[in-house]
């Protein structure tokens, strides 16, 4: 594979000639704003906030799925570049609750991150606005339509593990939705509480409901751990607030890693200083479970004491 | 296995059954009966077999019935047609076909009032093809549709059909044909006009273990029927011209992704599919050559989106119709990754008659950007609705005036739609602007597919406007933000101010949110879906301003603006405030009356019942 040399907003730099533009600018350090962009996902090319300006060309591009081509002069924050982003943004904000002196994400979310940095606001209309519903069913996910953007990331990577699949499109246009299997709530639904969705998320409109009220972004510690459940190891967040670890999240999955509820909650298990009641899925309901059934170690754990007691006696 | 002797052989057969309606023979009639989209709902099944079964109770041994596909004059159908003189009945109901049975067909006497009143001309009967409607039209891609019986293979053999497919695959090399079409330039008929050789040769170039053809028959416009009628009409050229761009690109599967509401156009394709594979036209070793080309059916679920090339390949593929970005060319990693061609119906029609006639035959016609011809639909507020097949280059006007036949009931003209939804209104001072791909584009408009809605002085721009965006609104997939989101809103903002609730601001919304949506959408109907709006603002700004300014509509059409009016012709008969049913018309007997408009619903009773054309809607 070889190089290419480009330059973006005047500074040069040379990658791979696959490369697309946003992944391009990364190395340089400038970051084009992308709500709907993954580099662990397939390309979409649905939010256009990476638009970017290319010399020559007469229409914007998305640089999300635009590869670099040999002397391409980028510009990413042109004037014509941020007017597009503002209005993109400004469509957005039109649709979205203003929640975001409560919301769990604030801190963390790219629409308010964008919004901050291209000066947009949230303004009165009366115009039609997604419906206000919340899907509460799952202990685990906070499914909240009123704030998602339809970046479609959830989708895709749920799309990822092969037997989950459970995330779809739903409708169009304005009225388009995201839902579970055929419309169900997630406790119906065939949804694993994974939380792949909920990692990639920009916004607000999936959450970790064992998170919920429990600390704001900025006033807790996080440490990244792996999960040892198995042999994938999975990345994982423990939250901690005033020296206590409080809750455990998961982190992006990536080069193949699934993710699984068994695996968050052996985290919390290991990590949380007062682990929360886990809960099961038992034939399309949520039920309360002891750790035991949880951590799925029923008649091993009585085996492993047996084991130990044995062990001790031969010695 | 079929040869070419064969098909020859089968021409030439068939040919003696056509003789009359080709006006070869003039011994025996043919009754031909439009079996198009118009004709077929309003009973031209039934007018077949009645003609049928009273030609068999007379005796009349030498008087054939076919219904063959559309003949474009919807505004008169059903439509018959007799030949060998080539004699137009038009509006035909069962009780008219004794008429024409015991006259025409057993004495040989036309029914002068069945006629199309167009074919009388100064007392003199013409025939069909003298007609107005259709002296001007030139037809390539239509040119079997309403003289072939659509489910006969037979009879598309008879008129050349599967010629131009022997020939490339028995004479030519793929490279030979890339270079015809290339000469050709047939540009893509489904609206954008990318030149179909360029195309066929990027797919053919890309070396890979499979590559596909697609038809797109996925045709949504609202009011446009070109595709359909081609594929009901004469689904064999669309058939063989599949074929034809698999041999050339090196293509062995075919599909055509048709729409599921048009369900006769499905059974008229899967029969013609069947006839073409029992004769070996389809399948393996065509013409006793190597070359293998099958062609299935995807039925498409009713979003207009499907009809973008990209949407199109995911919805066959199995996934939901949306918009893929274009990082590839469709013509290097299209339909599960592979060289796909994506050419719409009509753009197909026109290739094997390129074959077989030659590009400088295709390039006679037209002008030379633009070569060919072009299906239009005509609509809206014209004495004329049906489907016409022009030479690209002829103005507007003659299509409208001297096709079209002009605006009925002595209206004036006041713009024409063209593109559908992704199209622009085009106003009378642009009247004579040829009809070519580049023309229109200047215009703001499109070429588009071919639908073309005619707009009289009732017609308010403003809310026409309104109704595409409400079209497209409904289409959006809701994939990206600008067409989304910014659709939706551009529709309120029109909604406001055909209610009479608009605000200076709104215009400028309006044309802020256009560029947005024009610039920064991820498809072509999202680019294309302000272009109602954006044309609309810029021929008839004043419309709008009065609606925003004034809060009048001036073309009276928007119901919250107008105001019914007395006038000084009113002569005091008292009809009107007798008959409005909510009182607010007063007045003196033999006295000017008012109306209080506070009070008025606008339900326009008084403008119907005034004897003396006094009331007014302003």
């Amino acid at each position: 594979m070889g190089n290419v040399t480009i330059t973006i907003d005047g500074q040069k730099v040379t990658v791979p000639q696959d490369y697309y533009i946003i992944q391009a600018a990364k190395e340089i350090g400038i970051d084009i704003p992308a709500l709907c962009y993954d580099p662990n996902l397939e390309v979409a090319g649905a939010c256009r906030l990476c638009l970017v300006e290319v010399e020559g060309w007469r229409k914007l591009e998305t640089s999300c799925s635009t590869k670099v081509r040999e002397g391409m002069v980028i510009y990413t924050e042109s004037e014509r570049v941020v007017n597009m982003r503002k209005e993109i943004l400004q469509l957005l904000l039109d649709n979205h609750p203003n929640d975001c002196l409560t919301c769990q994400k604030a801190g963390e979310c790219l629409l308010q991150q964008y919004a901050y940095r291209y000066d947009v606001k949230f303004r009165e209309h009366d115009g039609a606005r997604r419906p206000n519903y919340v899907d509460t069913s799952s202990p685990y996910i906070l499914k909240d339509d009123s704030k998602c953007i339809l970046c479609g990331k959830c989708v895709r990577t749920c799309a990822q593990v092969h037997d989950r699949k459970v995330l779809a499109f739903a409708g169009r246009g304005f009225d388009t939705r995201i839902v579970a299997d055929g419309d169900f709530t997630l406790e119906e639904s065939s949804c694993v509480s994974c939380n792949r969705c909920v990692v990639v998320c920009p916004v607000g409109a999936l959450v970790d409901r064992r998170l919920l009220g429990k600390t704001r972004v900025w006033d807790s510690q996080i440490k990244g751990v792996k999960c040892k459940a198995c042999d994938y190891g999975c990345n994982f967040e423990v939250i901690s607030k005033k020296g206590k670890n409080i809750a455990v999240r998961a982190k992006a999955p990536s080069q193949g890693r699934p993710l699984c509820l068994k695996g968050r909650l052996t985290t919390e298990f290991i990590y949380l200083d007062e682990p929360e009641t886990p809960y099961k899925k038992v034939n399309g309901k949520f039920v309360e479970a002891s750790w035991k059934e949880a951590l799925e170690l029923d008649g091993i754990f009585e085996k492993l004491v047996e084991e130990e007691k044995k062990g001790v006696g031969a010695e | 296995m079929m040869t070419i002797q064969e098909l020859n052989e089968i021409k030439e057969r068939t040919l003696k059954t056509m003789e009359l309606r080709l006006q070869k023979k003039d011994t025996g009639k043919h009754v031909l009966i439009c079996g198009g989209p118009g004709c077929h709902s309003s009973n031209a099944g039934e007018i077949k077999e009645v003609f049928e079964e009273k030609i068999r109770e007379k005796g009349l041994d030498d008087v054939k019935v076919t219904l063959a596909g559309c003949f474009g004059l919807c505004e008169t159908g059903p439509n018959v047609e007799i030949y060998p003189e080539g004699i137009f009945y038009s509006r035909i109901k069962v009780e008219d076909i004794d008429k024409i049975v015991d006259s025409h067909l057993c004495k040989g006497e036309i029914v002068e009032e069945l006629l199309y009143e167009g074919s009388i001309e100064d007392g003199n009967i013409k025939p069909v093809s003298e007609v107005d409607f259709y002296k001007k039209q030139v037809k390539i891609a239509l040119r079997n549709c309403g003289i072939i019986d659509y489910e006969n293979i037979d009879e598309y053999i008879a008129l050349d059909g599967y010629q131009a497919l022997a020939k490339v695959v028995l004479e030519m090399t793929p490279q030979e044909v890339i270079e015809l079409m290339k000469e050709a330039n047939l540009r893509g008929r489904g609206g954008a006009g990318f030149p179909a050789g360029r195309k066929w040769e990027t797919a053919f170039k890309y070396p890979a273990d499979q590559k596909y053809v697609i038809c797109n028959a996925d045709e949504g416009d609202p009011g446009a029927f070109m595709d359909r009628s081609i594929l009901e009409g004469d689904p064999h050229s669309v058939l063989e011209a599949m074929a034809i761009c698999g041999y050339a690109i090196g293509a062995d599967q075919g599909f055509i992704y048709i729409r599921a509401e048009y369900p006769v156009a499905v059974h008229r394709l899967e029969v013609a599919i069947r006839q073409a594979r029992e004769k070996g036209l389809l399948g393996k070793n065509i013409f006793g050559t190597d070359f293998n080309f099958d062609i299935e059916l995807r039925l498409g679920a009713g979003a207009f989106v499907c009809g973008e090339g990209t949407a199109l390949m995911e919805s066959i593929e199995g996934k939901r119709g949306m918009p893929r970005p274009k990082i590839h060319r469709t013509a290097h990693r299209g339909l599960w990754g592979k060289p796909t061609i994506i050419n719409n119906v009509e753009t197909f029609a026109n290739v094997p008659a390129i074959i077989l006639k030659g590009a400088d035959w295709f390039k006679s016609i037209g002008t030379e950007d633009s070569p060919g011809t072009k299906v239009f639909a005509l609509g809206g507020k014209i004495k004329n609705t049906g489907l016409v097949e022009i030479p690209m280059g002829i103005t507007l006007r003659e299509i409208i005036f001297d096709i079209g036949g002009g605006i009925p009931n002595g209206k004036e003209f006041k713009a024409v739609q063209t593109g559908g939804p992704s199209g622009g209104c085009i106003p009378k001072e642009h009247l004579d602007t040829p009809v070519d791909f580049a023309s229109l584009g200047k215009l703001g408009s499109i070429m588009g597919s071919g639908g073309m809605i005619v707009l009289d002085e009732d017609d308010c721009m403003v809310d026409i406007a309104r109704f595409f965006l409400d079209f497209t609104v409904d289409e959006s997939c809701g994939k990206c933000v600008p067409c989304r989101e910014g659709t939706k809103r551009m529709l309120e903002i029109l909604e406001r101010i055909v209610n009479g609730e608009g605000t200076p601001e709104d215009l400028d919304r309006l044309e802020s949110l256009a560029e947005t949506i024009t610039e920064g959408s991820l498809c072509g109907l999202g680019q294309t879906a302000a272009n109602p709006v954006i044309s609309t603002m810029k021929y008839f700004r004043d419309e709008y301003e009065a609606h925003v300014y004034e809060k009048r509509c001036p073309a009276g059409s928007c119901q919250a603006l107008l105001e019914f009016f007395i006038t000084e012709d009113c002569i005091g008969c008292t009809k009107c405030a007798r008959n409005c049913p909510v009182s607010c018309i007063e007045g003196k007997v033999k006295e000017r009356h008012v109306i209080d408009t506070g009070k008025c619903i606008k339900c326009g009773t008084c403008m119907e019942v005034c004897p003396v054309g006094a009331v007014i809607k302003r």
